[in-house]
């Protein structure tokens, strides 16, 4: 049986995500712990070896506020986005690397492709990384992305959205997502984020944090994030080995 | 499985997914700690493919992630970190492109392979799939895994090997939708 529960993800293919009609596969996935049959489930290598701790960060990577400065700040909210990641029994993941990026305050991303006609900032360039912390914890300093127009549909706008890429412990563990915003009213209108099963949608909306807010400075929002934790899960136990 | 927490779900990586996971990008400012090579002792080889849409069509900005033991088929040899990242916008011609070292066998009862992580806009979901070897045809017999992925798909699971100057170069194309979609797994 599958280690990773794929009932929590989006479908491969969701009908009002225009792009997932060409590039959704059109096959179930093959269960591949059950390609392996009896061996030791974790053995497969997908579930085994380490990525954590891995890699070497700028002292400035985590903070998108002056990562990128040219002569002054970036405009818009300052904000401080700040978690743990764990895993589904609630050990922290230390070592993890947290890479993400985002559109600038006018919904404009620094990306040669990004045609919207909205500024870009020079002193903002929406990348950072850092790598969680013994406790699991990680914090990043940016501005509040604006939300910004896409093709999928007439009068088609993102909500405000921050990506979130994590490399954890194990290939298994891998995770692409996004962090949005409590209250966006365009959450109401959003594919990508419809597509995700209602139960779990909520673990993609951030909270307002005062214990997270900088005073006179930013403001907090506290998002979790929770990994298969595939390479310590006791998968014997349960299939009775 | 004992879980007391639901796992974070997954969204797309979007169209601008290079500012932040591509390690050429930016001008070098900021550029991710993620490169397309992997070093080790063993024998150097080039893992090249593209990736076709439901319409035949190359895909751009698709993000391919590799993993893979070392030359002698460990996970755990701390000299060795076995995991890279290319992307399809990486050149003109469309190609995801590594430089690895050839993956030793785990077992006796495995074949050489690479763990491939596929995701693009329009995936909602990341996708797993392995990469063998054409040239380890022995090997890829007595695979446990393999010699259970359906017969007529079992060719999208492994990479053609050509040679150029000496080095040998896999080719690994990845079809999502199609006669010949490649297999994906569910971990
Ligand atoms: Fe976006």
């Amino acid at each position: 049986m599958a280690i990773i529960d794929w009932t929590q993800h989006p479908p491969l293919i969701y009908t009002d995500y225009k792009s997932s009609l060409s590039r959704g596969p059109t096959q179930s996935p093959v269960d591949l712990t059950t390609l392996y049959g009896e061996s030791s489930t974790l053995s497969i290598q997908e579930f085994d070896g380490s990525l954590v701790n891995r890699f070497t960060i700028g002292e400035l990577d985590h903070d998108l506020i002056r990562n990128a400065q040219q002569g002054g700040y970036p405009l818009g909210k300052r904000m401080v986005v700040s978690g743990k990641v764990l895993d589904q029994a609630g050990r922290p993941q230390a070592g993890v690397l947290i890479e993400a990026w985002q559109a600038n305050a006018s919904g404009r991303y620094a990306h040669k492709v990004d045609q919207h006609d909205a500024p870009l900032d020079p002193n903002f360039l929406g990348v950072g990384r850092c790598v969680t912390d013994n406790y699991g914890c990680y914090r990043f300093y940016t501005i509040k992305p604006g939300a910004y127009p896409w093709k999928n549909h007439p009068n088609a706008w993102r909500p405000q959205h921050i990506h979130f890429s994590l490399v954890g412990e194990s290939i298994a563990d891998r995770l692409v997502t996004q962090m949005y915003f409590p209250g966006d009213p365009l959450l109401n209108y959003d594919p990508i984020f419809a597509a995700v099963p209602e139960s779990a949608q909520d673990r993609l909306i951030s909270t307002l944090d005062l214990g997270i807010t900088e005073a006179d400075y930013a403001l907090g929002y506290k998002f979790d994030i929770v990994l298969a934790g595939a390479k310590a899960t006791p998968i014997d136990a349960e299939q009775g080995a | 499985m004992k879980s007391s927490l639901p796992l974070t779900p997954s969204q797309t990586v979007g169209s601008f997914f290079t500012i932040g996971l591509s390690a050429t990008e930016n001008e070098g400012r900021l550029a991710s700690p993620v490169s397309s090579q992997i070093s080790g002792e063993g024998e150097v080889i080039s893992v090249v493919g593209r990736v076709f849409d439901g319409n035949q069509e190359l895909v751009p900005d698709a993000l391919i992630e590799i993993w893979q033991a070392d030359a002698m088929g460990s996970l755990s040899n701390q000299n060795f970190f076995g995991f890279a990242r290319s992307h399809t916008g990486d050149n003109a011609e469309g190609k995801f492109a590594f430089r690895t070292v050839k993956p030793g066998p785990r077992s006796d009862t495995e074949a050489p392979c690479i763990s491939v992580v596929v995701t693009m806009r329009g995936l909602l979901t990341q996708l797993y799939t392995r990469l063998y070897f054409s040239d380890e045809s022995a090997a890829n017999d007595k695979d446990q895994l393999l010699s259970r992925v359906p017969e007529a798909r079992r060719d999208s699971l492994i990479a053609k090997c050509t040679e150029d100057d000496g080095e040998r170069i896999y080719i690994f194309d990845i079809c999502m939708q199609g006669d010949e979609e490649t297999v994906f797994f569910h971990l």
